[in-house]
């Protein structure tokens, strides 16, 4: 069953095209993951799937339902949405925000359940402006979970946090999905989208460029290691993409980085690759293949510009 | 707590939100008070003054003439040496100086400067005090009644202008401000990603001006009273719904100018553009009866001159509100007409 699908999803803005034509399917139950670098389109496809953002092009279907102009609040009472840089009144407490949020719903959640499933039932009676980030974040989240929502959008939930806010936040989405939940969220961090998401799709310039569970996309790599080489004079990818062992090359931050299958075969051909061109090796390091990987793969960029 | 229609949670938390802010606060409820105070002092009216008349001359006539004159308590009257009267006349501390010749045969010299209004009506007074001492007899039969009603001063005219200012500038600021700051933070963004209905939220900031209403209207009303002896003269619930009207008017063109803007700045501007020339025109400090004839009908067209008006014509004059009709007309449409507008121009995001 599907819970959310697009088309052909078009957005133009004056001087970009932000969104380039993406179908997409979100499957009923599932933790469906966009995971892009910055100005991928990420924000503006999900604004445009929660009804926000009008796309010039494309179809959308959310809970069985299209977007129309006016009168959408009926799919609006199925959604749960947390925006990528709402500041929530800051002079309202956290009970406030909750109470009001909860109020525009014809079936909400007691509002102090959600308090407490977010763990803020001791800043209940706190302002919203005294809140950490964390905290300010589960606030987002208990307005997004208030309505007691079918499907849950996110975008960005965890950027800036600390890994422990992080991890809080992680464990709502999965408590969420526990509970039978679809969920939506955007993400950069690789780690994020391997930890809760079911699917992936990878954006970059408004495009799908990878979709598939990470365990597939990890393997479409056919990498068992990465190997990262930093050399003293510049090598083109192309000349060790084809030793043996070896699946792909990219040049990356002025290095190498090699996709390998066999590491046996591709340490010794590589070395001597090197030697015969009289390139010398300043660092070498092999890690497991991740996400953050494919991405490279696939632009030969990061993922963060760090 | 049971659930509460949402029109009530958003009104609840505009106005928690403004009570939370001391700033704002300041301005609504201190602000005003403080400028009646300090423009009802300036302007208050004085009990009349006594006249300085300076007397110079060397002879006894000259005490001669201000034994005449001592006997009227409107005239301060001092005899000097002529110099030190010419001196005192300059610098405005006598009104006129009345020269006394040595030689009985000779004229009295009333000396004062034609272009001061004060010193024409001093050298009348003192005139008039010496031909009646002398004898001369009026011809026509007059007689003086003095007004000086409450209700008629500047302060009483002073007051429901401030009261009227008030409703434009907090309502305007007030809400124009709360709205761009809220699209500017997203917040009108998030909003929109909930069933939450838009003219709701549009309503709610309206409502929220009705809970302000007595406290803003209140505190110019009371110090204008405890201070000044300020009435209203017609009835209170009246001016109260005149005062309603007025604020859900200057809600409404709030919000409109706020409808689009995307900055503070922006809307700031909008504002100042939109209330300056209310300010000037629409009799909140002196009548606009000042302006030229051609752009009177033009000036009672401004919300705010109509609220003026009805504002006045209930507390001075004590009419009703029937009698207010056509500014309660020209409030309701302006207040209708830029609701309408805001719901339809308004810019979420
Ligand atoms: N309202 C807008 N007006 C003009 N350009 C926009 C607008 N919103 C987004 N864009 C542009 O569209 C592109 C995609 O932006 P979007 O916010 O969807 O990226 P993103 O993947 O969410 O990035 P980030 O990870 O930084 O949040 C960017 O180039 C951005 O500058
Ligand atoms: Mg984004």
């Amino acid at each position: 069953m599907v819970a959310a699908w697009c088309r052909g999803l078009v957005k133009r803005y004056e001087d970009v095209v932000a969104v380039a034509g993406i179908d997409l399917e979100v499957r009923r139950g599932e933790c469906f993951g966009l995971l892009g670098p910055n100005g991928a389109g990420k924000t503006t496809t999900v604004e445009m799937l929660e009804g926000l953002t009008t796309p010039d092009g494309g179809e959308i279907e959310v809970l069985g339902e299209r977007w129309h102009k006016t009168r959408n609040d009926r799919l609006r009472q199925r959604l749960g949405v947390q925006l990528q840089e709402t500041q929530l009144p800051e002079k309202l407490t956290v009970e406030e925000v909750v109470r009001l949020f909860a109020s525009f719903y014809r079936r909400s959640r007691p509002t102090d359940e959600v308090i407490a499933m977010v763990e803020l039932g001791e800043k209940r009676r706190a302002r919203v402006g005294k809140l950490s980030g964390g905290q300010r974040q589960r606030l987002a989240l208990a307005c997004a979970l208030v309505s007691d929502p079918e499907i849950l959008f996110l975008d960005e939930p965890t950027t800036g946090l600390d890994p422990q806010a992080r991890l809080k936040v992680w464990e709502l989405v999965e408590s969420f999905r526990a509970r039978g939940g679809t969920v939506l969220l955007t993400t950069h961090y690789m780690e994020e989208a391997a930890r809760l998401c079911d699917r992936v799709a990878v954006m970059d310039y408004g495009r799908i460029i990878a979709l598939g569970s990470t365990a597939e996309l990890v393997a479409a790599l056919h990498a068992e290691q990465i190997v990262e080489l930093e050399l003293d004079h510049a090598l083109e990818a192309p000349a060790l993409a084809s030793l043996p062992g070896v699946s792909g090359a990219v040049g990356r931050d002025g290095g190498l980085q090699l996709s390998v299958h066999d590491i046996g075969q591709a340490l010794p051909a590589m070395l001597s690759a090197l030697a015969a061109r009289g390139v010398g090796l300043r660092r070498l390091t092999t890690h497991q293949a991740t996400l953050e990987d494919v991405f490279v793969h696939l632009t030969g960029r990061a993922l963060r510009d760090e | 707590m049971s659930k509460l229609h949402p029109l009530v949670e958003l009104t609840r938390a505009r106005l928690l939100e403004f009570l939370r802010e001391p700033e704002a606060v300041f301005w609504v409820f201190v602000f005003p008070v403080l400028l009646a105070v300090a423009l009802g002092i300036a302007f208050r009216s004085q009990s009349p003054r006594v006249v300085p008349v300076g007397v110079a001359g060397t002879t006894g006539r000259a005490g001669e003439v201000v034994g005449l004159l001592d006997g009227d308590n409107t005239l301060g009257v001092r005899q000097l040496a002529a110099h030190d009267g010419e001196t005192e006349l300059a610098s405005g501390t006598l009104d006129v100086l009345v020269l006394v010749p040595d030689d009985p045969g000779q004229t009295l010299t009333y000396r004062f400067d034609p272009m001061r209004p004060e010193s024409r009506v001093a050298r009348d007074l003192v005139d008039d005090a010496l031909q009646r001492k002398r004898g001369r007899q009026d011809v026509v039969a007059v007689r003086d009644e003095h007004v000086a009603a409450v209700g008629s001063r500047y302060i009483d005219f002073l007051i429901p202008g401030l009261v009227g200012l008030n409703l434009m500038g907090s309502g305007m600021w007030g809400l124009g401000f709360a709205v761009v700051q809220a699209r500017v933070r997203k917040l009108l963004k998030r909003f929109a990603a909930t069933p939450m209905r838009r003219s709701h939220f549009l309503l709610s900031f309206m409502l929220s001006r009705l809970g302000l209403l007595a406290g803003e209207v209140g505190a110019v009303l009371g110090a204008g009273w405890a201070l000044f002896g300020v009435t209203v003269r017609g009835g209170i619930l009246d001016l109260a719904v005149v005062s309603l009207l007025g604020a859900f008017t200057f809600a409404g063109l709030g919000l409109l100018v706020a409808a689009r803007s995307r900055t503070i700045e922006g809307v700031s501007g909008w504002m100042n553009l939109v209330q300056l020339p209310m300010w000037l025109l629409s009799g909140s400090f002196f009548s606009y009866a000042r302006f030229p004839e051609a752009v009177q009908p033009a000036i009672r067209l401004l919300p705010l001159t109509a609220l003026n008006d009805a504002l006045r014509a209930i507390a001075n004059r004590g009419a009703s509100l029937t009698e207010t009709w056509p500014e309660l007309a020209v409030l309701a449409v302006w207040g209708g007409v830029s609701f309408v507008l805001a719901l339809r121009l308004f810019r979420w995001q």
